[in-house]
């Protein structure tokens, strides 16, 4: 009995009943981990705000959104991916061949831009799949097998486009719609991104999918003996990925108005990567959110634009968001009270 | 002291004074005295939380201490690291040891100290040799070989390479974690043995352990800890059972087994296995009868864990059949035993059952999700409320069902394991080591919650490598060598001697043809 006084004494006792709850609370809501990103994010705002005003301006702040949106759509489904306790290196590629197909279904079909994307968005279904296939049944670490992929999507969609850009979409008003239309003032490029980040959001954390995704992460052993399918959550967020891979790249058809095999998404990958790392996701799995690596696709969002705005040199933004990354992993690993010793986890 | 080997002038070999340890607030310790002389063995017992972690982790170098120091050989030292412990000669000998999976258990043993010949070669033959000749020094020449793979070693061997890699270099003082806790009774004999040649040697030794009979067998003094404090040391001749339980909870266990469920629906067999035969056991047959606690036991690596893994669809079954309450099933994945109603809560807590980094609503929902979902949506209310009631049904002990299960203690830990089945309402539910690692007060938690399913009806399969609690548990008794079963007893037919007859039947009557 001794023992359950002592662990509810050591729980943090509440200062203020009011205050404290309120606190509790708004923490609660915004999770512990995502504080530093907000301060982070705060304080950035802030440098860049003071240095040059037109930061602030409604114009600059589409610009940062409509920016960030495909990166973010491929980091939001890498988040998934991670959590579950494996890496999608073949995101990129994927978006580049859905890029392609997407433009050449639009020329072939005469110009029928919805045929256009849903040929795209079941090409990124079957990439993911591909992926899947792989990694379960040919049992292949998650890391080799979309490295392979990378490379092999990648050089599908060189072959089927000859290297060069496909067709034509920057007249079609869907496309239009899609780069530079908006609903409610608000691009659409913004809505799709954010559309897309709610609903594996709320997959993620509401639905028993995502808690399952958690568990899998989590301790694979535990999650296959309390009943949960493996293979069937493996095959089922890499389709996912694939899909919302696929959306990214029907987007970058639409900014660029042709289909685009490789320039417009090569390296998105890993981007996407860096965001959900710097968003707090595990890569052992298991541990991130949603919202955290949309936290982090602002982070790096903001950091890009503003270094533009104050006219430094771009080389120095990659230096920026490389140190980030490290200073934003040991700031979490420190906290974590991780022993010193060896790889760390 | 009555033991000739700790006469007084034997030095003391190593002191702890007055050391105490905070953990966010949490007294770890408070205040702790413990001496050890050279040559004699003192046992430290204590409940789950009562502080020997602590301590342990002080003596190896892993924790520093809030204030009071360490006194080794009359010298005052300070063990910043684990490697500055090792160099004065103090080992520690955890209870899950780390073992490299890909290297032989030669290279385990003598790893950060291979021998090598001209610049960095590696000698194995050397290394073979000299490990060879430790293991036949210290008795475990039957139990390991030098080269088989770490990986492919069972809990007690794993041990066993852990206490070789300790007794390498200068050593004055070693402390065993509850080092029995995956062993069989013939090896803890071993390792009583050794333990008996290391005191004779001059060596201090600390040892760890729940199990009252272990102390009796092996210890000279014992030191209980309750709550970070000393509660006191007795020597070993002057001090009983009773007594130690006493001090260590405060409380009288003495109806640990409390058999409520006797008369339930006995004729009904809910899990029927028959002529199974795997990979690693032969023709098995038997049944779990609703409302019946069967008992399941046989000395490490008997095939018991690889039995229960197969019926459950997660090894694969090369004959044979089971059936579910009468309906033959075909199981090819745990999920299919879950769905039909059998739930395994397997031995390896940790590695198999709890996902460490969630919240105990997490690991308590786990197996129930989709029943608590409408249109995919985990309802949080019903979740909240079925998890709360197991939680207090089971009296897990935590600050809100919102805690990371690792910051709970084994026992608790194992509760949050039993809840997730109980959540689940199964027909069956196979229990795989279910007090292992797990301190006196849970346990007699943890037999009485058993006694109440079988009561309640459900079938329940015990595997135990501990007797008293088989005995005390199970109406049934099945004993299992080497993969087959070589005989049943029921309750009251039961004893200690018949269930290791039954264990160690072949062993036995080859050694008594041999001598």
């Amino acid at each position: 009995m001794s023992q359950t006084a002592d662990r509810i004494a050591s729980s943090p006792a509440p200062d203020s009943p009011t205050r404290g709850l309120s606190l509790r609370r708004a923490l609660d809501f915004v999770g512990v981990q995502n504080v530093s990103l907000l301060i982070a994010l705060g304080i950035l705002v802030t440098i860049i705000g003071t240095q040059d005003p037109v930061f602030f301006q409604t114009a600059n702040i589409k610009t940062i959104g409509t920016a960030v949106a495909i990166s973010g759509l491929l980091a939001v489904a890498q988040t998934v991916v991670i959590v579950l306790g494996a890496l999608d290196i073949s995101v990129g590629s994927q978006a580049g061949l859905a890029s392609v197909v997407s433009a050449m279904a639009f020329t072939a079909t005469s110009g029928n831009a919805a045929l256009g994307i849903a040929a795209a968005l079941a090409l990124g279904l079957c990439c993911g799949l591909v992926n899947g296939v792989v990694i379960v049944f040919g049992r292949v670490n998650p890391v080799i097998a979309t490295l392979a992929t990378l490379a092999a999507f990648k050089g599908v969609a060189q072959l089927v486009s000859n290297g060069r850009a496909q067709g034509y979409t920057g007249a079609d008003p869907v496309f239009i719609f899609l780069s530079r239309g908006s609903i409610a003032g608000i691009p659409t490029l913004i809505w799709v991104f954010v559309l897309a980040a709610a609903a594996v959001h709320v997959m993620l954390k509401y639905t028993d999918l995502g808690r399952n995704i958690y568990a899998i992460g989590g301790n694979d052993n535990a999650a296959r003996l309390s009943g949960i399918n493996i293979n069937r959550y493996i095959l089922g967020v890499y389709a996912m990925t694939g899909l919302i891979a696929a959306l990214a790249g029907i987007l970058i058809t639409a900014r660029t108005g042709s289909g685009q095999p490789v320039s417009g998404s090569e390296g998105l990958e890993l981007e996407a990567i860096t965001a959900a790392a710097l968003g707090g996701c595990a890569l052992k799995g298991g541990k991130g959110a949603v919202s955290g690596t949309i936290l982090a696709v602002l982070l790096l969002g903001v950091l890009t634009n503003g270094m533009t705005l104050l006219g430094i040199n771009p080389f120095w933004q990659n230096v920026a968001k490389g140190t980030l990354l490290v200073v934003a992993v040991v700031i979490q690993q420190v906290r974590s009270g991780e022993r010193r010793v060896g790889l760390p986890t | 002291m009555t033991t000739p080997a700790t006469a007084p002038p034997a030095a003391e070999a190593l002191c702890v004074e007055a050391l105490s340890k905070r953990f966010a607030g949490v007294r770890a310790l408070h205040d702790v005295h413990i001496d050890v002389r050279a040559g004699e063995v003192l046992a430290l017992m204590g409940e789950n939380g009562a502080g020997k972690s602590t301590l342990l982790k002080i003596l190896s170098g892993d924790y520093q201490p809030d204030s009071g120091r360490l006194v080794l050989e009359g010298e005052p030292v300070v063990f910043r690291t684990p490697a500055e412990a090792h160099r004065a000669g103090v080992r520690i000998i955890y209870q899950e040891p780390e073992i490299v999976p890909h290297v032989s258990v030669a290279e385990n043993v003598y790893i950060g100290a291979l021998p090598r010949r001209r610049g960095r070669l590696l000698d194995r033959g050397a290394l073979h040799a000299r490990v060879q000749a430790d293991l036949e020094r210290y008795g475990f020449a039957q139990v390991l070989r030098p080269d088989t793979l770490g990986g492919r070693l069972s809990a007690a061997q794993r041990q066993l390479v852990e206490i070789l890699r300790a007794l390498t270099g200068n050593v004055r003082v070693i402390a065993f974690d509850e080092p029995t806790s995956s062993l069989s009774e013939h090896e803890v004999d071993a390792l009583f043995a050794l333990i008996r040649r290391l005191r004779d040697d001059g060596v201090a030794i600390i040892y760890v352990s729940h199990r009252m009979k272990e102390i009796f067998r092996i210890a000279d003094r014992v030191a209980v800890l309750r709550d970070g404090r000393l509660v006191g040391q007795r020597a070993v001749a002057e001090t009983s059972e009773d007594e130690l339980v006493r001090m260590m909870v405060g409380r009288d266990l003495s109806a640990m087994f409390r058999r409520r469920h006797t008369g339930a629906a006995r004729d009904r067999s809910m899990l029927s296995v028959r002529s199974l035969t795997t990979d690693d056991v032969t023709d098995i047959s038997f049944d779990v009868r609703a409302g019946e606690v069967l008992g399941l036991t046989g000395l490490v690596g008997a095939g018991r864990s690889e039995l229960v893994r197969a019926v459950v669809g997660d090894l694969p079954i090369r004959s044979g059949r089971v059936l579910v309450d009468g309906e033959p099933v075909r199981l090819r994945s745990p999920r299919d035993a879950v769905r039909v109603g059998i739930g395994l809560a397997p031995e390896e807590r940790k590695a198999d059952a709890l996902i460490l980094e969630r919240t105990v609503r997490d690991n308590v929902s786990l197996a129930v999700l989709s029943r608590l979902s409408r249109f995919r949506i985990v309802r949080r209310g019903r979740e909240r409320d079925l998890v709360n009631r197991y939680v207090r049904q089971l009296d897990v002990r935590t600050p809100s069902v919102e805690q990371e299960v690792r910051r709970l203690s084994g026992g608790n830990q194992q509760k949050v394991v039993l809840a997730r089945w109980l959540a689940r309402r199964p027909k069956v539910l196979i229990l795989d080591e279910p007090t292992r690692g797990i301190d006196v007060g849970a346990k007699a938690e943890i037999y009485s919650l058993i006694d109440e399913l079988a009561a309640e009806g459900i079938a329940v399969l015990v595997i135990s490598s501990e007797l008293p609690e088989i005995l005390g548990l199970a109406d049934r008794i099945i004993v299992m060598q080497h993969g087959r079963i070589t005989g049943e007893l029921t309750h009251d037919d039961a004893t200690e001697e018949r269930i290791l007859a039954l264990a160690m039947a072949d062993q036995l009557t080859s050694e008594g043809v041999i001598r």
